[in-house]
């Protein structure tokens, strides 16, 4: 059975639980085990992509919402420099989100290539 | 001197699809539907494990989508083998249904964009719908709504989500035309849906981050609006690159939320960045890009470029191929029919009804729930106005186009409801209050233009109450909770329940009515050919036989007795007639017993006075006969001839049909006929009266003649024409004589 990312139960997640005031926004976000979970089904049902992307997820689900839209952010177009790339790719490898960093590494390498780089 | 064409081009020249653009091909300009010389030739070259060719181009001069694409689209393992099938042999496997989805999409893993674009260009209209049939991702076909108004009223936006939902719509799509309005249209829209049905997914399409936050708080539950082009210079022009759309994807997934990618043809030739290609070389891009990033599926279809495609040749066609293409890389499939692309009724429905036909995860990326003039995203293909021809559609072909009829009788309390929420919600959460009158008139309007004017800032306001104080879904349950709508509380909880599983996250979810998740996995389309595959259950097809509009003998039978009347009472057995001027009227076997009422809507009494009325101008002495041992108007009027002193009988069906007859004549021929029952008229009826009269004297009357209609008048009426002739038969009696009627009027 799966837990929310706050550890309870998904069984307790009901709405006498809502009123009783012991249901909070952690309550019903999705555990990082689960995305993991997620990924091995999709990866039997002939999508490794989105199992990838389930993983790259399950890095992010511990972040909260402000990084995860900073991290967007900073992907766009003529965003950050170079430097600034590596900085990110190194801070999210040193909080054990090698896939994330690895994407942002693959990122910095292109715009540099495309003329992408702030 | 300019000469003006001939009548007939002028009056083509007036119809509705003259009001359309049609473009001549012009590759330069990416006008072009599925092959332009610019396209590449489908090529891959590995080297040690890593792409160095792809589609003619090579490494170093790779864009960010080949750069995308190379590295993480591709299935090399089997590249090398589905590579070297011929076009036509691969495009063969997507129509065969000996050969599995599932080796398609092991095949299609290792092609290229232009490999599938060329194999999908193989396939002709009816292989298409073959191919789509088998190969999209869930068995069961569903469709979105989209569910928007001119004022971002949150009473209305309630009212028809709990509509749509009633209708069958699984997904609910709105948006704004202020954007800052967008988290009040997010509560509303979920707040209706969880009104109208369980389980209905809800999302708020507007900018990127925005779209996000909301997504995040539960105020919606999927994401569409994230968007990929086939050229880079028009993906950066989009702010974007694949490595932000990627993180975007999984910032979605991080938070358990549902979400596809958008592309679809004309969005690179609007922007002048299609750098001569055909629109499916560069969507066949996209939708690479789209498996590459790891979304779990793709609207398609021309969206907002539609009328792009559709102006050239071919360009419908490739459309749907951009539908094919998602569903052989293995991606949920929401198909376009979505933005209007043409004012013609005829083009837009031969535009969808291939894939209504043939079934998709959501065939329409957008039904307009809402009238033409509400929808916020402009125009689409189908709009309220629309709906009863959809089911009548799903009806005609026995398919399941998403969608069911909402008891007509219960739609008012349901609208009620939905607007109660609303207010409630509102009021508990401190967004605002409305009135009575508001609810009233949000609760029976059919468009925004029927509401009391709303207060605009009072919208503004609620959004920033929403944005700023960070409500949450759990908010809007507990609110709707403790305001009495246990029901749409425990379904908006439930759909952020549904988070912490995940299941929805994979390819093709929905949620049915009890929050089971159908989906690729758990929904498997397993299509094989006939007898394999979806079909809806006994249930469901119930619901699509079932249309409101749908009338039988029983109806007819009460509604033809409501019209019930003493004015026919039979005095015995006919008699012939010996006085010249005596002109029988023939009744067949059901006047006066189970038919009171013509098809024309006047009463048979009021058409037999016409006709008495008539035979009286002319000076004829007129009785009425019911003839027992046939419902045949030509026996009933030769019955009624042989009986009349004259020879001249007047043949007249409960339906309204009649005529003259003669009694030399064969039973088939006839003096004069109106066969046309629904559109006869009271004057009609004594002309025909009157000419039968002159008949009997001799004379040669100019003939009545049958009025004439355009209309689908037989459509109309033959219905009730069967059912008519039901309640006759049941009358007849073989063996039983003509019996004289006393008619007082």
């Amino acid at each position: 059975m799966s837990r929310a990312f706050s550890g309870k139960p998904a069984d307790d997640l009901t709405i006498d639980a809502l009123v009783r005031d012991e249901l909070a926004p952690d309550d019903v976000r999705i555990h990082p085990d689960t995305l993991e979970a997620q990924a091995v089904v999709a990866e039997r049902h002939g999508n490794p992509q989105l199992a990838a992307n389930f993983r790259r997820a399950a890095e992010l689900a511990r972040f909260p919402e402000s990084e995860i839209l900073a991290l967007y952010e900073a992907l766009r177009p003529r965003r950050s420099t170079m430097d600034e790339l590596d900085a990110l790719a190194d801070d999210l490898a040193a909080r054990d989100a090698p896939r994330c960093a690895a994407l942002v590494r693959e990122a910095a390498a292109a715009y540099a290539a495309r003329g992408l780089l702030r | 001197m300019l000469e003006q064409p001939v009548g007939r081009i002028r009056f083509m020249d007036e119809q509705q699809v003259n009001l359309d653009g049609f473009a001549r091909e012009a590759p330069a300009l990416g006008l072009v539907a599925l092959r332009s010389p610019a396209d590449p030739a489908p090529s891959l070259r590995v080297v040690d494990g890593v792409v160095v060719e792809l589609d003619q181009k090579s490494r170093d001069d790779f864009d960010t989508i080949d750069r995308y694409i190379a590295a993480h689209g591709l299935d090399l393992t089997v590249a090398a083998e589905a590579m070297a099938l011929g076009d036509v042999a691969a495009a063969r496997l997507f129509v065969d249904p000996a050969v599995p989805r599932a080796e398609i999409v092991r095949l299609v893993a290792g092609m290229t964009p232009a490999k599938l674009a060329r194999v999908v260009a193989e396939l002709r209209p009816p292989e298409l719908m073959m191919a789509m049939t088998k190969l999209r991702a869930r068995r069961t076909p569903s469709n979105q709504a989209h569910v928007t108004n001119l004022l971002d009223d949150p009473l209305l936006l309630a009212a028809d989500a709990a509509t749509a939902a009633a209708y069958g719509f699984r997904e609910l799509e709105t948006t704004v035309p202020v954007l800052a309005d967008a988290p009040s249209n997010a509560v509303a829209v979920t707040v209706g849906a969880a009104v109208g049905a369980a389980g209905v997914l809800v999302q708020c399409a507007v900018e990127e981050a925005m779209e996000l936050e909301m997504g995040m708080r539960g105020l919606v539950s999927y994401a569409e609006t994230v968007s990929l082009y086939g050229t880079e210079g028009v993906f950066v022009d989009g702010d974007d690159t694949p490595w932000s759309k990627a993180l975007l994807t999984s910032g979605y997934a991080s938070r358990g939320i549902k979400m596809r990618v958008s592309s679809g043809a004309g969005a690179e030739v609007l922007m002048a960045g299609a750098e001569g290609c055909s629109m499916l070389y560069l969507e066949s891009r996209c939708v690479s890009l789209a498996r590459a990033i790891g979304a779990q599926g793709v609207q398609n279809g021309g969206i907002d470029g539609a009328s792009v495609a559709a102006a050239v040749p071919r360009g419908v066609r490739e459309l749907m191929a951009e539908n094919v293409m998602v569903m052989a890389r293995n991606l949920e499939s929401c198909s376009g029919n979505d933005a209007l692309m043409s004012e013609s009724h005829v083009r837009r429905t031969s535009r969808t009804l291939p894939i209504l036909l043939a079934g998709s995860d959501f065939i329409c990326s957008g039904f307009g729930s809402i009238q033409r003039y509400d929808n916020m995203f402009g125009p689409s293909n189908w709009n309220a106005e629309d709906i009863d021809d959809w089911l009548a559609m799903q009806r005609d072909w026995g398919v399941d186009g998403g969608l069911r009829t909402a008891a007509p009788e219960s739609l008012g309390e349901l609208r009620t409801r939905a607007v109660e929420a609303v207010r409630d919600v509102y009021r508990v959460l401190g967004l605002g209050d409305f009135t009575d009158e508001q609810l009233a008139r949000a609760v029976d309007a059919a468009g925004s233009k029927e509401l009391v004017p709303t207060d605009a800032l009072a919208v503004l306001d609620a959004a920033q109450t929403i944005r700023s104080t960070g409500l949450t879904a759990l908010d809007i349950a507990r609110a709707l909770h403790d305001t009495g709508h246990d029901e749409a509380a425990s379904r908006v909880l439930a759909m952020v329940v549904a988070r912490v599983q995940g299941d929805h996250l994979q390819t093709a979810a929905i949620f049915d009515e009890d929050m089971r998740v159908l989906s690729l996995v758990t929904d498997p389309n397993e299509y094989a050919g006939p007898g394999t595959g979806y079909e809806p259950s006994p249930a469901r097809q119930a619901e699509i036989d079932g249309i409101r509009q749908e009338r039988g003998v029983e109806d007819l039978r009460v509604s033809q007795s409501s019209f019930a009347g003493g004015f026919l009472t039979s005095s015995g057995p006919a008699a012939f007639g010996t006085d010249p001027r005596d002109v029988v009227i023939g009744v067949s076997p059901g006047v006066g017993r189970s038919v009171w009422k013509t098809l024309s809507g006047l009463l048979v009494v009021d058409v037999l006075q016409e006709l008495l009325d008539g035979l009286e101008e002319e000076g004829c002495r007129a009785r009425i006969v019911r003839i027992n041992s046939t419902i045949d108007l030509g026996m009933v009027g030769l019955t009624a001839a042989r009986l009349a002193g004259s020879g001249i009988g007047i043949g007249l069906q409960g339906k309204g049909t009649a005529l003259i007859h003669r009694r030399d004549l064969p039973p088939l021929a006839n003096l004069e006929l109106y066969s046309m029952a629904p559109t006869l008229t009271p004057d009609m009826y004594r002309l025909l009266g009157a000419n039968a009269g002159r008949h009997a004297k001799g004379a040669t009357p100019v003939p009545a003649r049958n009025p004439y209609t355009d209309e689908a008048i037989e459509a109309r009426y033959h219905t009730s024409v069967i059912a008519l002739v039901a309640l006759e038969r049941d009358c007849v009696d073989p063996a039983a004589a003509p019996e004289e009627l006393r008619y007082a009027s």
